[in-house]
């Protein structure tokens, strides 16, 4: 019937019946809908796979629908959940996972491809990066997407000016190199930006400290925070004291020059970042900055360990069909080939999660020449040791607002209103109230 | 006086209907939702929700931060509104006055307006760019006297000026209709006794114009504790150390960002009971004061 009427309409309007033919045969494909979060260039890429899905095979077709940050992407399927009209997949990051978990909607990725007969090899994948979105039992629940971990990047020929040959390894190091930068005549040896992400929940990982009670919460909501330890005041005084003596200068998207374009433009020798930057700052460098990332530092007396995986990862949502469940399962396998990791983390400057995508990359000799080069350290800084109690992750419930306490106190504390340690005492008092009110609200509930 | 009414009853209901839906649907079903909310803990994706009385108005009401914000909030009211209203004024009588080439600047002055409140923070984030903008000529002259983005007065300012600048033009369009309705007469029969022209603005404009100032203070102070959240996010984000933090902002960064969908209606509530116990005070007390003619 459908066919006729279709055939109908191809013989009155020629065009307009091509376009109805055209839907037609699409139709028979299984749409799904897969809502991503991030947005510019990255955002494109993300796009072209999912142009690249649809054209690799004439089953399913997956609907792509940039939402423009992490932050929007969870905020609206929420939204659209509690209305019915969710998208099957969604890409979440690290701070909307303890919800997520907690309410159970949503459908284990690792059962998802075990029903639908999908083989994937999860030993595969590294173990940073897996542990992190696995439950307690080691299931994946969620599947490792856009990975990365916090660098710093340097500028190699102010550094070499100054006398400095070897990238600093220790936060001493570290402080050496800024005083030589000073001492040869450099106004701004370091670009800060106050980050919570690396001043604070990396920098637990990179010394093995906790964030939070219950090994940084994954055993439980009765969890306390940890950040105002003599060690992380101590790192953060320093901080303090390193602006107050201009070997660090404040540069902050809302002061108008973020750190990334006073590094760039060549003004800040050095500055902080996810590995995620490196393609940006390769595109945009100005002709002639010679500069190379390096793992961040921590203090002599503690020993490195792995830092912890950023980024994001997909995740299934529940109240869909077997179909549209088929299909997502299809469109993550897809992305899990070797073929489709080279593709992704060689247009943006996300790292491979799974090993045996890095050593294909690493065979073609992928990271011995610029544009990059090195990248791979990021990989070495995850993997430095394996994962601890401590530097798996942190799974912590309203940990956007936690980090946002954190952010305010410290902001108070170099504006020079209160000292270092009232500021993360505060902190830390109204994050554990931000956690009571968090295992109230799922009162009973145990992450799974 | 007669008064116009309809037999039909049937007939009103349904001339009014349109209006009455669209007010329950955007405006009573939200609000009796973030009662509900207000009054349990909420998970955010749905699956339950505990009562848990009035702790959440216990929790918001005994937070030092909460109060921090509220007196914020009340300053950036307050000031942005005089700052927006005298601007306003002094532009409106300048274009009263035909000074030469006053109709262009008529409609510069409406234009404004229509810039959505993003778009005035990204703008004046040039503006007072501590290393780059324009106020980065004053940091050449004295060295980090103005950085908003560690002092937290300068921050609130520079979101005072934003705000007050955006209200400006709206301002402006009801003070020039105001001062363009006193009649000519009244103007030139006190000019003919002798009043100058700042005498005749304080006699016999200002007083003429009390209602359309009524108007727009109630309109500016509704306006900037409601609406101001565009500039915020694009100037400071609530920064530096809840500088800037203004109630609407709050119930954002709480609700959408992190999750606490039960703290931001609680504190929504709390914002419309202000906002609605500040135009009745306004109503009662000043309004009184105002004659219309």
């Amino acid at each position: 019937m459908n066919r006729t009427m279709t055939s109908v309409a191809a013989l009155g309007v020629a065009a307009l019946g091509a376009a109805l033919l055209g839907s037609a045969a699409a139709a028979q494909a299984t749409k799904f809908e897969y809502w991503y979060g991030l947005s510019g260039d990255l955002g494109e890429v993300v796009q072209a796979t999912c142009t690249r899905f649809n054209e690799s095979q004439d089953q399913y077709e997956a609907v792509c629908v940039g939402q423009d940050s992490y932050d929007a992407a969870v905020q609206n399927t929420i939204a659209a959940f509690r209305a019915g009209q969710h998208p099957t997949l969604v890409q979440s990051f690290d701070a909307g996972t303890a919800d997520l978990m907690l309410s159970g909607e949503f459908y284990p990725v690792q059962q998802m491809m075990k029903d639908f007969d999908i083989e994937i090899d999860w030993s595969n994948y590294f173990p940073g990066i897996a542990n992190y979105y696995a439950a307690s039992t080691g299931e994946l629940f969620s599947m490792p997407f856009n990975s990365s971990t916090p660098m710093y990047y340097y500028n190699v020929d102010q550094l070499t000016a100054a006398g400095i040959t070897t990238a600093p390894d220790t936060w001493e190091q570290m402080e050496e190199a800024f005083n030589a930068l000073k001492a040869n005549g450099s106004a701004c040896p370091m670009a800060y930006a106050p980050g919570v992400w690396i001043d604070m929940e990396q920098f637990s990982m990179v010394h093995n400290v906790p964030v939070a009670s219950n090994d940084n919460g994954y055993a439980g909501l009765d969890t306390e925070v940890l950040f105002n330890s003599p060690l992380h005041v101590k790192h953060m005084e320093n901080i303090k004291r390193w602006l107050d003596e201009g070997l660090l200068q404040l540069r902050t998207t809302q002061s108008g020059v973020p750190a990334r374009d006073a590094f760039l433009s060549g003004e800040c020798a050095i500055f902080f970042s996810s590995i995620a930057d490196h393609a940006t700052v390769g595109k945009l460098a100005t002709e002639g900055l010679n500069w190379e990332v390096a793992m961040i530092p921590h203090y002599a007396d503690y020993p490195r360990h792995n830092t912890v995986v950023g980024g994001a990862s997909n995740w299934v949502l529940s109240g869909k069909t077997e179909e549209e469940y088929r299909a997502a399962a299809a469109y993550l396998a897809f992305l899990a080939t070797p073929e489709e990791e080279e593709f992704f983390v060689s247009n943006t400057g996300y790292i491979p999660v799974t090993k045996g995508g890095y050593d294909a990359l690493l065979a073609k000799g992928f990271y011995d020449a610029a544009p990059y080069k090195n990248r791979d350290l990021a990989l070495k800084s995850l993997n430095f040791t394996p994962p601890t109690n401590l530097t798996r992750g942190i799974r912590l419930g309203g940990m956007i607002q936690i980090r946002s306490e954190w952010v305010n106190e410290v902001d108070a504390a170099l504006a020079g209103q209160k000292t270092m340690k009232e500021a993360l005492d505060t902190a830390a008092e109204r994050s554990n109230a931000i956690l009571a009110r968090f295992a109230k609200t799922y009162e009973g509930k145990t992450f799974p | 006086m007669r008064r116009a009414y309809f037999n039909n009853n049937w007939v009103a209901a349904l001339m009014v209907a349109p209006q009455l839906i669209i007010i329950f649907v955007f405006f009573y079903w939200p609000t009796s939702q973030a009662v509900y909310w207000a009054f349990t803990l909420e998970q955010p994706w749905g699956g339950g929700n505990t009562w848990v009385g009035f702790d959440n108005f216990r929790a918001v009401l005994g937070d030092p931060v909460y109060w921090q914000s509220v007196r914020v909030s009340i300053i950036f009211a307050l000031s942005s509104t005089a700052i927006a209203m005298a601007m306003a004024l002094v532009l409106a009588v300048f274009a009263d006055r035909q000074l030469t080439g006053f109709k262009a600047y008529r409609i510069g002055m409406i234009w404004p307006y229509a810039v959505a409140a993003p778009a005035v923070g990204l703008a004046f984030r040039f503006v007072f760019n501590p290393n780059a903008g324009l106020f980065s000529y004053i940091n050449s002259v004295v060295p980090d006297l103005w950085n908003p983005t560690l002092n937290g007065n300068q921050a609130l300012l520079m979101v005072i000026i934003a705000g007050a600048w955006k209200l400006v033009s709206y301002n402006f369009i009801f003070f020039l209709a105001a001062l363009q309705s006193i009649p000519r007469s009244l103007l030139e029969a006190s000019a003919m006794d002798g009043a100058r022209v700042l005498r005749r603005m304080r006699d016999v404009q200002l007083p003429l114009m009390a209602p359309t100032f009524f108007f727009i203070l109630v309109i500016n102070i509704t306006d900037s504790f409601t609406d101001s959240f565009g500039i915020v996010d694009t100037l400071t984000n609530g920064g530096p150390a809840r500088a800037t933090d203004l109630m609407v902002y709050k119930i954002y960064s709480d609700g959408f960002r992190g999750f606490d969908y039960s703290g931001a209606a609680t504190q929504s509530i709390i914002l419309m009971l202000l906002v609605i116990a500040l135009t009745f005070v306004q109503f009662r007390y000043v309004e009184r004061r105002v004659h219309y003619t």
